[in-house]
């Protein structure tokens, strides 16, 4: 593939949980810094989506191919080493931030860095202590992440994946499990990381952040995409009829 | 009070305790350990034929006595051309026994970290192995420092079975001299008190490493 090509591309992703079809044919197409929004109700898929980006879950058919590999084509018996290559070029942020509960802060972020890519633990440090300091959390670098607010743990959360370089940002509905006043913090980051040209797939119910920062929405439900395109026009002036349902839905609760 | 007794039988059950008793507690239960954690990766491995060999496993050494087992390594495997020693006959007994009791609380313990630090750990490239080792065992190693505690203090007291195998340990010491002096209630009840000493010491020891284990956790 090219440099004009797509960092990535899905094609046909299809998993089934049990007899519960999750995704029936997903296709998406991602540009080096891009920012991709994916909402939709909940039970959509899109956090499943997300998940087999990340070869945390492995498709059970269709295609996914980063610039430059790996490219898999998921078959009925796709070695799982093979689905573990995808890991290598993306990261993610969990909604529960899944920080690691027994290292402190910094030892959270030099993890990747250090037992995986194999980088001396000084540069790693530095790395790490640069990047905590972007995100406001420089003096809580010897803190354990229980000392910390659900902001402050997203935040690690987020710096620990930037820590791996990754082509590819995954975020699972990273300011669901925030209180309220906490959801800017966080926000505010991932707009910065934007604006840097980080490429981002969001699973997100923040309607008014996805239209600030994406470059593209994708709206899915029932394990398909049901249309994508600008913010403005799939949050404002949606085609479909499902689409403008859930933005109802959400722009006016009661 | 025969206290002439009482302290010329302290010394040789003291140092069998010392001598014998505490290292073979130990040296059974870091073998067993270690076997336990084999044990307990192969049930939870989801291959189907690892996992039912380590329930039959954990199914036998539960559910026979541990001193059936002692004498079957000790008494029965010679009867086979196997002779060991009662030194190694007993270490290998009781950390097969361990490993039993071990794996089971090595495997819920493993159970109860939360499936996302396994994804944590998946999502910055780590391997299986890799987030066992750096990420989900230190969190059940504060999960299982309780039970396995427990099953620690009952092995020191089982190790009084070594006796019956002539391993010279406390309980051995206890009966040559209150064989020798005829003053039963007095020795055993010697023995007795030192096992405890040392089942209390150890109980404090588990308070230390608990209270270390739980820095990092909000309580």
């Amino acid at each position: 593939m090219s440099p004009a090509d797509p960092l990535l591309r899905a094609t046909a992703l299809q998993k089934s949980f049990g007899g519960n079809q999750v995704l029936k044919s997903i296709d998406l197409s991602i540009d080096s810094g891009q920012v991709v929004a994916l909402v939709g109700p909940s039970g959509s898929g899109k956090t499943t989506v997300l998940r087999c980006l990340n070869g945390l879950e492995t498709p059970d058919g269709g295609t996914v191919a980063f610039r430059d590999g790996p490219a898999i084509d998921f078959g009925p018996k796709i070695p799982r080493k093979d689905a573990l290559a995808l890991r290598d070029r993306s990261a993610m942020v969990f909604q529960t931030y899944n920080l690691f509960p027994h290292m402190t802060v910094l030892e959270n972020v030099i993890e990747g860095p250090v037992q995986v890519r194999k980088r001396p633990r000084r540069e790693a440090i530095a790395d790490a202590e640069r990047l905590l300091a972007r995100v406001g959390l420089a003096d809580k670098r010897d803190d354990h992440p229980f000392n910390l607010s659900g902001g402050q743990q997203q935040r690690v959360g987020i710096v620990r994946a930037l820590a791996l370089q990754p082509d590819l940002l995954l975020f699972d509905e990273p300011t669901s499990a925030l209180d309220p006043e906490l959801v800017g913090e966080v926000l505010t980051v991932i707009k910065e990381l934007a604006e840097e040209k980080w490429t981002m797939v969001i699973v997100t119910h923040e309607l008014a952040f996805a239209r600030e920062v994406a470059d593209e929405v994708v709206f899915m439900d029932e394990g398909v995409v049901v249309e994508h395109g600008h913010p403005d026009q799939v949050l404002r002036d949606p085609h479909h009829e499902r689409t403008r349902r859930f933005v109802d839905r959400l722009l006016n609760p009661f | 009070m025969d206290w002439d007794l009482l302290r010329s039988s302290f010394w040789p059950m003291l140092s069998g305790g010392l001598t014998a008793t505490i290292p073979l507690a130990l040296a059974s239960f870091a073998l067993g350990l270690l076997l336990a954690l084999v044990i307990a990766l192969m049930r939870i491995s989801g291959q189907p034929v690892l996992s039912a060999i380590a329930r039959f496993y954990v199914s036998v050494v539960r559910g026979t006595p541990l001193l059936v087992q002692l004498f079957v390594i000790f008494y029965g495997l010679p009867s086979l051309g196997v002779t060991i020693d009662p030194w190694p006959s007993a270490i290998i007994a009781f950390s097969l026994n361990v490993a039993g009791y071990a794996a089971e609380i090595l495997r819920a313990a493993i159970l109860s970290v939360p499936k996302g630090q396994w994804e944590a750990g998946h999502t910055i490239g780590m391997s299986r192995a890799l987030t066992l080792r750096r990420v989900i065992l230190p969190q059940a190693a504060r999960v299982s420092v309780p039970p396995l505690s427990n099953t620690f203090i009952s092995l020191v007291k089982d190790t009084s079975l070594a006796s019956l195998i002539l391993v010279g340990e406390l309980f051995r010491e206890a009966q040559q001299i209150a064989s020798f002096s005829q003053q039963f209630m007095i020795v055993y009840m010697e023995a007795a008190a030192i096992y405890w000493v040392f089942c209390l010491v150890l109980s404090t020891g588990q308070s230390a490493l608990e209270k270390r284990l739980d820095r990092y956790v909000a309580r």
